[in-house]
């Protein structure tokens, strides 16, 4: 890919633990252009981990390692904290899990935007204002001069993951990271926010990192996918290539689950190698 | 053939808010009856109204041929017991596997404790090295598997499971959704399950009645859901959304 936006090479995350260092990455490699992968695994797989890792958000006692860890040219790792800060929320954005706990509950959803905004670009705060309110339509948001002035609890699961989609947007970034950007939403609402991320990922030309246990939601959203397993990437596969997957674990995942009008008394279980963990 | 549950007419109010608004149901003995629905549709509350953890403020509820009334018996839980969403919530955290099994034999005065609770671990497919550890020791997975052996070390008939395997990874929700259809079989249970998944449902279940706040929007077996024959659209939107992301 003439692009790269990210590379990562032998990415390893430790812990230190009362029994000793868990390693919850060992040597990931994967590069990202301006596409949309998809991390998928099991719960421990490592998947949140390596997200964070490039978000830099790895908690002050785990160490970070990596051969390179690069966006856009610059080693991640060397930076400064402060030209580190400098990228996240604004060139690397991400999107959390359930808007119930990330979003500040004592702040109005439209201050937070403000915020995320004025925090990377100098402007004044009626443009600040506009471009909230801008974002906030973008993510059809049907009323957003209302919603810029609720609370968290106020709005609802799906109509709060806007309002985070909004606020990581709104300073333009070029990489995004959703971690399970729609496993607290209804399926209904799932849809409707994943039509939105796609169609602002699409214009914007951004890269995203779509993090996700659900197999088949990720390949139906992503070009590619990674899927890890215990700390390792197991198999780098094309989406649309997925129904030919080598890996038992990626097939199993692929089987396990139950699906409308096949019927299959047991579900497949996965029956786990230790050789994949090796 | 008998019936296990009426649920005829069931109102449930929070303050000012109804939650359930005229709910009728009927299961028969043996079966597997589904509940889908969005989050706030009130498929938890029905389950709960039945137990009696939720408050009916009109309507009856009949199990095994006896109308229930505000409060529930000793009898009523050796016959009903249920299965909850979250492993992690649902277990003391204080108290090992043996302790949580030992409860509900406590509470309804059975003897032979021992045998019981290895019996239900062994049904789970937990094996006696389990049985004196604390949940924090357990995998989400094998949460969920003393929880159910919890349900079931009374016997009961009917089984009450709310999103059982929504909290699990999918390759774990196999094992779990596995574990319950064995376990139907071998003791006859009836079930009444909740859950998001359409998929779920259409697996576990015969039939199944689609919510919507607080209503109930259709009521259709498993194979009039798999061929597509649904006549409301929400039950439609239900399905697409249950094929996954659709590029448009």
């Amino acid at each position: 890919m003439s692009d790269t936006l990210l590379d990562v090479d032998d990415l390893r995350i430790t812990f230190p633990t009362r029994t000793g260092l868990v390693q919850a990455v060992r040597g990931v490699s994967f590069s990202l252009g301006r596409e949309r992968l998809g991390i998928v695994g099991e719960s421990g797989s490592g998947k949140s981990q390596t997200g964070r890792a490039i978000m830099g958000l790895t908690p002050p006692q785990a160490e970070v390692s990596a051969k390179k860890l690069a966006f856009d040219g610059m080693d991640l790792l060397s930076i400064s904290p402060r030209e580190r800060r400098a990228l996240r929320g604004n060139r690397i954005a991400m999107i959390l899990q359930d808007p119930k706990y990330s979003l500040d509950p004592v702040m109005t959803i439209g201050r937070q935007i403000v915020e995320t905004l004025r925090t990377h670009e100098k402007v004044g705060k009626t443009e600040a204002r506009e471009r909230a309110l801008a974002m906030l339509q973008a993510v059809q948001i049907r009323d957003p001069a209302r919603v810029f002035d609720l609370y968290p609890h106020e709005v609802s699961g799906g109509m709060g993951q806007r309002a985070m989609i909004a606020m990581m947007l709104v300073t333009g970034p070029e990489l995004m990271i959703a971690d399970e950007p729609t496993s607290a939403l209804d399926v209904t609402v799932q849809l409707d926010v994943l039509n939105i991320l796609d169609k602002l990922v699409a214009e914007r030309g951004m890269g995203l990192i779509f993090i996700s246990h659900d197999l088949r939601l990720v390949s139906s959203f992503c070009d590619r996918v990674v899927v890890m397993y215990a700390g390792k990437v197991v198999e780098q596969i094309k989406a649309s290539e997925l129904r030919d997957a080598q890996h038992p674990y990626t097939r199993g995942l692929l089987n396990c689950m139950p699906k409308i009008g096949f019927e299959r008394h047991p579900l497949p279980v996965l029956d786990r190698k230790p050789e994949w963990a090796a | 053939m008998t019936v296990s549950i009426t649920v005829e007419g069931l109102e449930v109010v929070f303050d000012r808010f109804r939650a359930l608004k005229g709910v009728s149901l009927e299961l028969r003995e043996g079966e597997s009856y589904g509940l889908v629905g969005e989050s706030g549709s009130g498929k938890s509350t029905l389950l709960r109204a039945i137990t009696g953890l939720a408050p009916a403020s009109s309507g009856t509820i009949t199990v095994n041929g006896k109308t229930l009334g505000k409060t529930r018996d000793k009898a009523f839980y050796r016959e009903v017991q249920m299965v909850f969403q979250d492993p992690y919530g649902s277990l003391h955290p204080r108290q090992t596997v043996d302790r949580l099994l030992q409860e509900p034999l406590a509470i309804h005065g059975i003897a032979e404790g021992e045998k019981r609770i290895e019996r239900a671990l062994d049904e789970v497919g937990l094996g006696k090295g389990f049985r004196f550890r604390y949940a924090h020791q357990l995998s989400g997975g094998q949460r969920q598997r003393v929880a159910i052996a919890r349900a079931l070390i009374l016997e009961p008939s009917i089984l009450l499971l709310d999103e059982p395997t929504s909290a699990l990874d999918a390759s774990v929700q196999a094992e779990v959704l596995n574990l319950l259809e064995e376990v139907r079989r071998r003791r006859k249970l009836t079930f009444l399950m909740v859950s998001h998944d359409l998929a779920i449902i259409t697996h576990m279940c015969e039939r199944l009645m689609v919510m919507q706040n607080g209503e109930a929007v259709e009521t259709l077996t498993a194979s009039q859901l798999i061929g597509h024959r649904v006549s409301e659209d929400y039950t439609r939107n239900l399905l697409r959304a249950s094929e996954g992301f659709v590029r448009v």
